[in-house]
């Protein structure tokens, strides 16, 4: 009853706007009950465990399988993280080979990405007018989105012949790190550029005008106000490049070689990590057989060197970080 | 030239331009050297479009567009072969938020000396920083912490800082664009007294919303109003005691007795 009348009052009192004054109305503040608003809050949480979830369940199966792959098949550790030859056939599983050639095609791949990536984001927040920025920006955004086995077949077709005219036939191998890892410069350039922009153009125009104010050019601001006040964003598509180069398959299967090879050489052709679990999981591979839980090896020392940048270019932010307001 | 002995910066019939829209219609300004010259009016009238058009700020908005001269040495500043950036080395700016950089308050100093090539050695460097810091009345509350961050200083000691951060590259004029308006009452009064210190060495124009300030610490003030047009003018310019005790228009006294703005 009394609620009824009481809830009678405060729609009268809405329904005549705003007269709070007269005294006979009764301010409601119940709690009313807001379903749209749990269902939303219920819907976020579900996305986020799942998340979650799915990351945890990656890292079990992975985990499970290698685990496998070290107790059941008779490779340590070490020999696995120490060994040189990579030759399944004969037992040797050592993952130096495919480790390094990761490593050397990521490694070019960051000589491209990095300094063309930060130059372009420096390029389109500092010295573009707001015209050319509205051009370029979808003109990389569509060079992100183009898939990476077409990359890989500019690599093979394009850049390891340009790379043959340049330094001979005889020095550079048809299949060869090096135009892998400079097309998957070239792939993961707009991803770092994109980032770095938005880094730089997040840092307040007032520090621009500071810089400006004291007789700074155009580049002295950009790069000794700008670009260090934006650092942490910075670093963070740094890392999203290098963990994109470690991961990246299509390039470097098509274009660096199939079949490892322990060599520094970035015109010899070689196989990655990542290479190597494409090539050995499109073949017939039987569950149990020691090949098939060799892949979960690689595939956890893919995951735990991911982990490993991140957390470590976490600690390099906190370190560097120039935190404006 | 003798008008140039006298004043710092005169301003021809200057005329200021966002795209189409005049800001500002033909301001004839003489900047008194050594004196502090405040810039008054209801906002948005173009007091701080007045003030960037003194150091050539107004370069960094793509659409901003300056006509008429601004002379400064004898020289036009808009003239097609002058360097804004040594322009703005010469005329430096204190900007109505404090924006320190992000870096320690050394860092802070000595980021002008640097930039416009500084040679000195490190302990040099040291002086003067410690002589800018003293000259913003800054240098004891940071002698301690020099390497800690310019953001973890309260906003009155930023904004000296940026004073400071100015002085460092020694400039002959200072542009002050409402450095108190972010501040306290106590802080407002130490920049004040500081600006009655700088003059002896600099010159000052200062924008300010607050007429008291005006009065206080200026020597000259000019009153600005928009015509109708909506494109700021000069309604009254000169010493400030006349200015406020006898204005000659009556839309100056409406505006210093608080009557409209
Ligand atoms: N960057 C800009 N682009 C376009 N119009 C501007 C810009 N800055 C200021 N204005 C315009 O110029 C006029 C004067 O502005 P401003 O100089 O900031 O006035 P005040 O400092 O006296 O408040 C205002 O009408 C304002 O809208
Ligand atoms: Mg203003």
């Amino acid at each position: 009853m009394d609620d009824k009348a009481s809830a009678g009052v405060s729609m009268d009192s809405r329904v005549a706007g705003v007269r709070r004054e007269t005294a006979e109305t009764t301010l409601n503040l119940r709690k009313k009950s807001r379903p749209g608003e749990n269902v939303i809050q219920g819907f976020l949480l579900f996305c986020g465990v799942l998340s979650m979830f799915t990351t945890i369940g990656i890292v079990l199966v992975l985990g499970n399988e290698s685990l496998h792959f070290f107790t059941n098949d008779n490779v340590s550790i070490t020999e696995f993280l120490t060994g040189t030859q990579w030759s399944p056939q004969i037992g040797q599983f050592g993952i130096l080979p495919l480790l390094l050639a990761t490593l050397v095609t990521s490694f070019i791949a960051m000589l491209v990405a990095l300094p063309l990536g930060l130059g372009a984001a420096i390029y389109l927040s500092e010295y573009a007018s707001p015209r050319a920025r509205k051009i370029l920006k979808p003109v990389l955004e569509v060079l992100a989105g183009v898939p990476t086995i077409v990359y890989g077949y500019f690599a093979l077709t394009f850049m390891t012949p340009l790379l043959q005219s340049i330094f001979g036939k005889d020095t550079v191998n048809i299949y060869n790190m090096a135009a892998a890892g400079l097309v998957m410069g070239i792939m993961i350039l707009p991803l770092v550029c994109s980032m770095s922009e938005d880094a730089l153009s997040a840092v307040p125009r007032s520090l621009r005008e500071g810089a400006y104010g004291l007789g700074a050019t155009r580049l002295e601001t950009a790069t000794k106000i700008v670009v260090p006040a934006g650092l942490s964003g910075i670093i963070a598509a740094f890392v999203v490049a290098i963990s994109r180069a470690v991961g990246e398959t299509m390039i470097v299967a098509v274009a660096a070689g199939a079949g490892p090879n322990f060599t520094l050489n970035p015109f010899a052709s070689a196989e990655t990590m990542t290479g190597h679990i494409a090539r050995i999981s499109g073949g017939d591979l039987s569950y149990d057989s020691i090949d098939y839980n060799s892949i979960f090896a690689i595939g956890m020392l893919l995951f735990l060197l991911t982990l490993v940048l991140n957390m470590g270019s976490r600690r390099l932010v906190r370190r560097f970080r120039e935190v404006y307001e | 030239m003798t008008t140039q002995d006298r004043y710092t910066l005169n301003a021809r019939n200057m005329s200021v331009f966002y795209g189409s829209f005049k800001a500002i219609n033909s301001v004839n300004l003489d900047i008194e050297r050594n004196k502090i010259t405040a810039l008054i009016g209801p906002s948005g009238c173009g007091k701080s479009t007045v003030l960037r058009s003194f150091n050539r700020m107004n370069d960094l908005v793509p659409s901003a567009r300056v006509e008429g001269e601004v002379i400064f040495h004898n020289q036009n500043l808009y003239a097609p072969h002058v360097d804004a950036v040594e322009v703005r080395r010469r005329i430096g700016m204190v900007f109505q938020k404090p924006n320190p950089f992000p870096k320690s308050i050394y860092d802070n100093i000595a980021f002008g000396p640097r930039i416009s090539g500084w040679k000195g050695s490190k302990t040099e460097m040291d002086d003067l920083v410690e002589h800018s810091l003293r000259n913003a009345a800054l240098w004891d509350d940071v002698k301690d912490k020099l390497k800690a961050s310019g953001l973890a200083l309260s906003g009155g000691q930023q904004q000296r800082l940026c004073i400071a951060r100015a002085l460092a590259v020694e400039p002959e004029v200072i542009l002050m664009d409402e450095p108190c308006s972010a501040l306290d009452p106590i802080s407002t009064l130490k920049i004040e007294e500081l600006m009655m210190e700088l003059k002896q060495r600099y010159t000052i124009v200062i924008v300010t919303h607050n007429m008291q300030q005006a009065a206080r610490a200026s020597d000259y003030t000019a009153f600005f109003l928009m015509n109708a047009e909506r494109a700021g003018e000069i309604v009254e310019y000169g010493p400030t005691g006349d200015l406020f005790t006898n204005p000659k228009d009556k839309r100056t006294e409406d505006y210093i007795t608080g009557r409209f703005g």
